[in-house]
């Protein structure tokens, strides 16, 4: 019976974070499958076109026919191809997106790991993401490849600098590396005013730019500009390889908007968290509605979701070297001013946000 | 143009610290983002295309058929002036005295693939009998499919002989 | 052997190996790549010892930005392997004599200074003393950093500086033959410095 007993423990203790890790992959997933439907629906409709709407009611059952389709195609390896290299570099894209999830904290009890560094392991884990890209396009034996590999890794390092600099601001004034306790440290009695996006605007907007440069999406798109290197460092990529590059691209973007929901929207706070009486909250479903939780943070992942869509769907391609002008000569000399004012501000206990006791 | 040039300069100075806040505050991104914010939500124009088709045009250039008199004489009378007037060298005919007497082609062929649909030998045709329909789906799926013969020319006009009358119809005023 | 210790193994010996590799394959694209695994698995090693800061830092700093642009530049560059491969012999034996003084210096530290505290040293730090659940490391060592080491990490600051200084002077120079753009004044067109509508009265049949 002893034994009985020590073998479920064992296996429990194992089994505890197997299952938290399904029960995050398995959304994201099908997060990011539906933000491919998302994005196809929403730049149409920016476009004045439909989008796909044949398969499934409004076009919703797309995404499982385009996963369907990939599974069946043939990865080819390219002649002269370094094969392990080739068919790593997307599992590597696909971990570094998706290893980052395990300190996003989904509300005040939900997170897979509690740690300590949580925005130190965060930054570690997507910066290996550009080794996805580098070895893609090395291994490739393709000079399209390369060449958007290139250009992608000298564009991920430009940006990573300003994105860690704008991050630096947040554990500032946070005074934590822990991802729930920077969230706790927005909590105030003025609801959304209290989050740092507004004490932190100029780094907000440097932290969300830099993202969307991070992630390689338009109009930070050198890197797959596909007028000039047909598809960048994937090109030579084709079925279930190609896919996951695409996966690990999308779970990229629901990272960065997480993590720009964690930073400087307040999490899982509500925004009228503070402002309304408990008794509003002890309305059934209004107050469960209004009060904080997940579904808080999903509707700003959403949102910044949206912005990264819209954006693609509003702007043409930056040329190389703005981009490389707007990364070193714009993003981090403001980044650098706005940490010194953060500072003082800190220094200073300005409230709202500092000072007062929660 | 120098004069133009330098004024366009001093202009771009007057504006400097409004320039320079429209760049602080992203102001024309933001206006780009609002246009296509407002089409988001505006009136799409898209045709569900296999279920809705746009209207075309009675001068419509699409798939060739030749036509038949209503008493079912075949029309062409081998004059080979759309042989002769084809751009692409597309038409190929070849001709003979019928036991009436009369000139008919033993041959008549377009080749849809050289084709490059302008018109030409519909427009130098005597007798209206090279015609291009208002058909625009039709596809070929081995060599020599689109390859279009006598009988195939023949078929196709006496298919969809009432449409291509209607259409002539409909445009004649206008010849 | 717990499962800590089979992962400490594991790790140590990628780590040895994939240091092995760096400077015995021949593609310097390849060798740079197994610096980044020499670097991924010792922070998995430091990770093993709770010093989860320093582990971080290195996959951060390492990983994530010296190597990309390491990388970067072996890959732009078309190295001559077999120019790179004549010297091997002549440096043979002056390399095998820095790496057995090394190894040498550290058999004598760990194994022969039985009386100095060196031994028990290492000994204590694994495995390392519980620790409250709010401990943090970053912490510590920032505490550490700013008080009793300030004066040695400004001086590595400022060195950092010069260098970083000094590598920007080197390199920044306009050149007189090449033409460059100002993307500032390309970002501020509008559209009547480029655009002039013309009123025209229209023609007329004669």
């Amino acid at each position: 019976m002893d034994w009985l007993i020590d073998q479920i423990q064992y296996w429990y203790m194992w089994a505890m974070p197997l299952s938290g890790i399904v029960s995050i992959m398995i959304p994201l997933f099908l997060a990011v499958a539906y933000t491919t439907w998302l994005e196809r629906r929403v730049i149409g409709a920016m476009q004045v076109r439909i989008g796909p709407n044949i398969v499934g009611w409004k076009g919703l059952l797309q995404p499982i026919a385009d996963v369907a389709k990939l599974a069946f195609k043939e990865i080819i390896i390219p002649s002269g191809a370094n094969k392990i290299l080739f068919l790593v570099a997307p599992v590597i894209m696909l971990i570094s997106a998706f290893a980052a999830w395990a300190v996003i904290p989904f509300n005040a009890q939900l997170v897979l790991a509690d740690v300590n560094a949580g925005l130190l392991y965060v930054l570690a884990v997507t910066s290996i993401g550009v080794y996805g890209v580098i070895i893609a396009g090395w291994a490739s034996n393709s000079k399209y490849a390369l060449l958007g590999a290139m250009r992608s890794a000298a564009q991920i390092v430009a940006y990573e600098i300003a994105m860690g600099f704008a991050l630096v601001g947040v554990l500032l004034a946070a005074g934590s590396l822990n991802l729930g306790g920077i969230i706790t440290a927005q909590q105030g009695e003025y609801g959304l005013l209290n989050w740092f996006w507004l004490p932190l605007l100029p780094l907000f907007l440097v932290y969300f730019i830099s993202g969307v440069a991070e992630t390689n999406r338009a109009p930070f798109d050198v890197a797959e500009g596909e007028s000039e290197i047909v598809a960048g460092f994937h090109v030579e990529y084709s079925g279930m390889a190609f896919s996951v590059f695409f996966v690990a691209e999308y779970a990229n973007i629901l990272l960065i908007s997480a993590l720009a929901s964690i930073m400087f929207m307040g999490g899982w706070l509500s925004p009228f968290d503070g402002l309304l009486s408990q008794s509003t909250m002890a309305i059934p479903i209004l107050g469960y509605i209004l009060d904080n939780g997940m579904h808080w943070f999903f509707a700003k992942i959403f949102f910044f979701v949206f912005m990264f869509l819209w954006f693609r769907a509003t702007f043409p391609r930056y040329r190389y070297d703005q981009i490389m002008r707007l990364g070193w000569k714009v993003f981090i000399p403001i980044t650098i001013v706005w940490i010194l004012v953060v500072g003082f501000m800190v220094l200073g206990q300005l409230s709202p946000w500092w000072g007062a006791t929660i | 143009m120098s004069s133009n040039m330098n004024h366009n300069v001093s202009s771009n100075k007057s504006e400097g610290f409004k320039g320079f806040l429209k760049s602080l505050f992203l102001l024309e991104l933001m206006k780009g983002l609002s246009i296509t914010g407002k089409f988001f939500f505006g009136k799409k124009f898209t045709l569900h295309y296999p279920d809705e088709k746009a209207p075309i045009s009675p001068r419509f250039r699409g798939l060739h058929a030749l036509r038949r008199y209503p008493n079912g004489e075949e029309r062409c009378i081998a004059c080979k002036l759309c042989e002769v007037v084809c751009p692409a060298l597309a038409i190929t005919i070849e001709s003979e005295q019928r036991e009436d007497g009369t000139r008919r082609t033993t041959r008549y062929d377009i080749d849809l693939t050289k084709c490059i649909f302008c018109g030409f030998c519909e427009e130098s045709c005597p007798v209206d009998s090279i015609v291009e329909t208002g058909i625009y789906e039709y596809h070929g799926e081995v060599a020599g499919d689109l390859y279009m013969t006598k009988e195939k020319l023949l078929a196709v006009g006496d298919k969809y002989e009432k449409d291509i009358a209607a259409a002539r119809a409909e445009d004649s005023a206008y010849r | 052997m717990t499962g800590v210790q089979i992962l400490f193994y594991a790790f140590a010996t990628m780590m040895v190996l994939s240091a092995l590799m760096v400077i015995t394959v021949r593609n310097p694209v390849r060798s740079a790549l197994f610096l980044v695994l020499t670097f991924v698995s010792t922070s998995a090693v430091w990770l093993i010892m709770e010093a989860e800061f320093l582990a971080i830092v290195l996959v951060l700093v390492y990983v994530g930005a010296v190597m990309v642009l390491f990388l970067f530049v072996v890959m732009m560059l078309d190295v001559n392997t077999a120019r790179l491969k004549e010297g091997f012999i002549s440096y043979l034996p002056v390399g095998i004599g820095i790496a057995g003084l090394f190894g040498g210096m550290l058999t004598y530290l760990l194994y022969n200074m039985q009386a100095s505290d060196v031994q028990t040293k290492m000994r204590s730090l694994y495995p390392p003393a519980p620790k409250p659940a709010d401990f943090s490391n970053t912490e510590q060592l920032g505490e550490v950093l700013y008080t009793v080491y300030v004066y040695p990490f400004e001086i590595a600051a400022v060195i950092l500086l010069v260098a970083m200084v000094a590598a920007i002077a080197l390199t920044f120079r306009r050149r007189s033959n090449r033409k460059y753009q100002n993307p500032d004044e390309q970002v501020a067109v509008k559209r009547d410095d480029r655009v002039r509508v013309v009123k025209m009265d229209s023609e007329e049949k004669k």
